[in-house]
């Protein structure tokens, strides 16, 4: 893990005078002086301190700063809520032909009839997927997704002549779902979880009412169990007039054998970076389609791409269409995250219908089968899962009796995990269990990686009970040990200090 | 099994005996019989890889782009060339691959890819905060205005009608839960931003008012007055930008902006069909603690050595929840380290000669297409005119390939015989040339 190169220096530190990697095409035609061209207070009186460097250094700079990354295709990232899965290569083969590549956003319809129809077809597979039979890929990424889901919500309300002002979360509910809620203008009210893990059904009687406009649910949930009362979740809140919103984070468990449609949502979003394998890219980018029933549709985004029946034996014709009067908008640019859509409409069709279920029984099966790993002796004391039950495609452990007999945190545990050549668990979330490990293993991992994790997880608890002080120290083996991040807070230094 | 599972019967045998199960589907006993599926999903079977290769390959191959034509499509993205090295280096499962940086003692290069972002655009927008990207750039004028809201709870957005047709209907659409409205000002006879109009609509329940450099029309506005008037009442100036003009430009910071986005995409990043690109998000300091996205910043570990983490994350959703700043969660990391390989390769001066280049050309362009022009004054990569007969002038060009530009009635009923033509580095003056050619032929045709 240790990188080639030890030193942090900044590409902009590496910077000296009169070198470049840029050679600029020849000027063709007359070097009419910038004065003459431009008013003299729009021209820029000093350049921006960009750096100078010539392309071998840059090439090494940032090849040596991927070395200090930790990554999918070098080890194991089970990251809960992130489903970190393989992403295969054929994608960004796919994505780079020019004829995706480089297709401006503008281009005519009828000379990007390959986009379209590919886009048209992912949404038709995703409506599948979700059981709704609208969908909008425009929003960029989850929360994006929310954002839309929200705001179809509000717009639904208002065109039935009623304001209302509440959104319902679960105390379990990722951050996004409040934060959401806020920026679309509601007021959060937050749902109790049951002995179960689920839903709080008294509380979610209790709380729905006339000004509830949307309960916002992940299912499974982030303890990575299925609501087993879904069915009656969706009445409360339908028999409110409110609308149900599927947070798409955890799709990955039930993709190919229960649909949120069925179940009575009327709003899905989908995390193509999840789900559908599109790269996470380090925080992005990722997309966040939408799919929503019959009584959503009128407000979905603009533009929408449209099919007209061929005629004549003609090949079908696809085109952006604009002309939604009780649409919500915009969410953004252009058609999406096209890119997005090429990879995950790629994967779709490299493991097919068949092959959707399979992920899906195969990451409820891995995750099943490190949770009984897990609950060996050894371990199972020290971090027993929060919700003893089946769980989907990931589960929580709890890491309170770790910290209390053995005096390490679940900090601790996921810290000395680096020194093991392995991602740790999402830590210290979801809030309502102390000291929490949430652990997705996905479907792309071997039963023996799998092994290798749970060996290392006891050999790190192991160590906690004969030298403490060692598993509170780790990480020792990456390019940075533990790094103060009270003093990034406090003196914020967030760009490399100016040239004066 | 798929090709990208393991799972086979003897492990899955083996495994679910470890688990105590009796079958796969006893692991899914949680869903109600009802709710699952009794037949597959209705989709295709899975495909073998050169067949999904072919069937993409088949797809991609009806669309026309900027290899297959000579294209003067601007309008917000641009055909720029991309240098190799990006996709060299992006392409390393090492950037590709991690998820958002929370274990900063593996992410070491993440994080200070990151902050050379920061560091790259705060320079471009003479701004000193930036943050480490945000979806795109209509969503990052809309977010821009949910800071002006945090930040002084006025309820009215005054936009350009220069500001991209996009921006103004993300902020029109963000509105709808921000509980805004949007009051638009005209552009005057030259197609800048009318100065008097913008100043007599900003009033005391301003939010936020909204411009964008060069206009979308491609005119470089006057900022300086604009800024002034748009302050007035204590609204914030929210300005978008072209950032691969500002080695020519002078930036937003300089005329007192407070606060500069913008689409990322003409900094090394492909047209991808209009995304995935990167949104950028620059602010002055007192802001830093209200802005959306991610945030690296520099500190120490544990042996004192320099070292980046994700800072100020109290702004944030997974920490604050309802009271966050934004809800924005994965944005566009890895369109931003592209974003910041480019800058490094264009480098000091390079930004500038590219810059001065496509000014050049543009001014050329503007004079050997001979037509009247919407906005005469001054313009530094894209112009607008009218075209007598804009059917006919596409006719002719889409037969010898080329596309001759965005036809400005799809967003501007009073420009109907508009054109938007951009320039970029690899339109060559030959191809500027028969641009004009094509305008001219037209130009006779219509006239006999």
């Amino acid at each position: 893990m240790r990188p080639a190169e030890t030193d942090t220096l900044t590409i902009f530190e590496r910077s000296q005078e009169g070198r470049r990697a840029f050679s600029p095409p020849p000027t063709d035609v007359p070097e009419t002086p910038i004065e003459e061209l431009l008013p003299a207070a729009a021209v820029r009186r000093w350049p921006p301190e960009l750096p100078e460097v010539a392309e071998p250094e840059i090439v090494r700079h940032y090849n040596n700063l991927s070395k200090k990354n930790f990554d999918l295709d070098t080890g194991f990232y089970p990251l809960g809520s992130c489903t970190m899965k393989y992403n295969p290569k054929l994608n960004e083969r796919v994505a780079a032909l020019p004829g995706h590549a480089r297709l401006h956003p503008l281009q005519d319809d009828e000379y990007a009839q390959g986009a379209l129809e590919l886009m048209w077809r992912l949404e038709r597979a995703l409506a599948e997927i979700a059981g709704l039979p609208h969908v909008s890929l425009q929003p960029s990424a989850g929360s994006h997704g929310e954002l839309a889901g929200l705001l179809l919500t509000r717009a639904y309300h208002e065109d039935r002549g009623e304001s209302r002002t509440k959104v319902l979360t679960p105390d379990t509910a990722h951050g996004t779902n409040p934060a959401t809620v806020t920026m679309a203008g509601y007021e959060v009210v937050k749902v109790g979880t049951a002995a179960d893990g689920g839903v709080d059904l008294d509380d979610l009687r209790a709380r729905a009412g006339e000004d509830t406009a949307c309960l916002m649910l992940t299912n499974p949930n982030t303890l990575g169990l299925f609501d087993r009362n879904i069915e009656e979740i969706a009445r409360i809140v339908h028999e409110a007039g409110a609308t149900l919103y599927y947070d798409g984070a955890n799709l990955n468990a039930v993709v190919g054998i229960s649909r949120p449609g069925d179940m009575g949502f009327d709003i899905v979003h989908f995390n193509l970076h999840k789900t559908f394998t599109q790269p996470h890219g380090g925080g992005g980018p990722g997309a966040g389609p939408i799919a929503v029933s019959d009584r959503i549709e009128p407000y979905l985004p603009v533009p929408r791409v449209v099919e007209s029946a061929s005629r004549n034996g003609a090949e079908p014709a696809y085109e952006l269409d604009q002309d939604h009067p009780k649409s919500i908008g915009r969410l953004r640019g252009f058609q999406g995250n096209f890119g997005v859509f090429v990879r995950s409409y790629a994967y779709i069709r490299s493991v097919g219908g068949d092959g959707l279920r399979d992920v899906a029984e195969t990451a409820v099966l891995n995750a099943n089968y490190l949770r009984a790993r897990l609950a060996e002796p050894g371990i199972g004391e020290l971090l027993p899962v929060a919700f003893d039950r089946t769980c989907m495609h990931e589960f929580v452990l709890s890491g309170a009796p770790a910290k209390r007999e053995l005096g390490i945190k679940t900090l601790d545990i996921a810290k000395r995990l680096l020194d093991h050549r392995v991602h740790p668990p999402t830590v210290y979330f979801p809030l309502l269990v102390h000291e929490a490990l949430m652990i997705e293993p996905t479907e792309t991992e071997t039963r023996e990686t799998l092994d290798r994790f749970a060996d290392s997880i006891r050999a790190i608890l192991e160590e906690g009970r004969r030298d403490p002080e060692l598993v509170k120290g780790a990480p020792y083996e990456t390019p940075v040990r533990r790094l103060d991040e009270g003093r990034a807070a406090r003196r914020p230094i967030v760009r490399q200090p100016p040239v004066t | 099994m798929t090709r990208y599972t393991s799972a086979t019967d003897r492990d899955r045998r083996e495994m679910l005996a470890a688990i105590g199960a009796g079958s796969i589907d006893d692991l899914f006993a949680d869903i109600p019989e009802s709710l699952r599926l009794s037949a597959p999903l209705e989709l295709p079977d899975g495909m073998a890889e050169q067949d999904v290769y072919d069937h993409l390959a088949q797809l991609a191959a009806r669309n026309r782009h900027c290899e297959d034509e000579v294209s003067f499509l601007g309008a917000g993205m641009y055909d720029h060339y991309v240098p190799a090295l990006i996709d060299s280096i992006i392409q390393r499962s090492e950037f590709l691959t991690p998820y958002t940086p929370y274990q900063p003692e593996v992410s070491q290069g993440g994080l200070q890819a990151m902050f050379e972002f920061q560091t790259a655009i705060s320079e471009l927008t003479g701004l000193p905060v930036a943050n480490a990207s945000l979806y795109e750039g209509p969503s990052s004028v809309a977010s821009a205005g949910y800071l002006a809201l945090l930040e002084n709870r006025r309820s009215r957005f005054v936009t350009s009608r220069g500001v991209h047709p996009h921006s103004r209907a993300a902020l029109e659409t963000y509105g709808r839960g921000f509980g805004t409205t949007l009051h638009e000002t005209p552009l005057d006879e030259r197609g800048a931003t009318d100065l008097d109009a913008l100043a007599a609509a900003v009033d005391d329940d301003t939010a936020a008012v909204f411009l964008q450099q060069p206009n979308f029309l491609g005119t470089v506005e006057d900022l300086g007055p604009l800024v002034e008037a748009a302050q007035r009442t204590g609204a914030l100036v929210v300005c978008s930008v072209d950032p691969l003009t500002l080695g020519v430009l002078e930036p937003p910071g300089a005329f007192g902006v407070d606060i500069a986005v913008g689409e990322g995409q003409s900094l090394g990043n492909r047209l991808d069909y209009g995304g995935p690109s990167f949104g950028f998000f620059a602010a002055r300091d007192r802001f830093i603690r209200r802005m959306p996205g991610r945030i690296a910043g520099e500190t120490v570990d544990a042996d004192g050595r320099r070292g980046f983490v994700l800072t100020l994350q109290t702004r944030e959703q997974h920490i604050r929840r309802e009271k966050a700043t934004h809800n924005i969660c994965t944005s566009q990391a890895l369109n931003a380290v592209a974003g910041v390989i480019y800058l490094s390769w264009l480098g000091r001066r390079g930004i500038v000669e590219l810059g001065e280049l496509m000014l050049r050309r543009t001014h050329y362009a503007r004079e050997a297409l001979g037509l009247q022009p919407i906005n005469p004054g001054p313009v530094v990569r894209e112009f607008a005119m009218r075209v007598p007969d804009l059917d006919d002038l596409f006719r002719r060009a889409r037969a010898e390939r080329v596309n001759p530009g965005y036809r400005l009635g799809r967003d501007y009923p009073e420009y109907a015989d508009g054109l938007l033509v951009a320039i970029t580095e690899r339109r060559t003056r030959a191809d500027i040339d028969r641009l004009a050619g094509l305008v001219a032929r037209s130009r006779e045709g219509v006239a006999a």
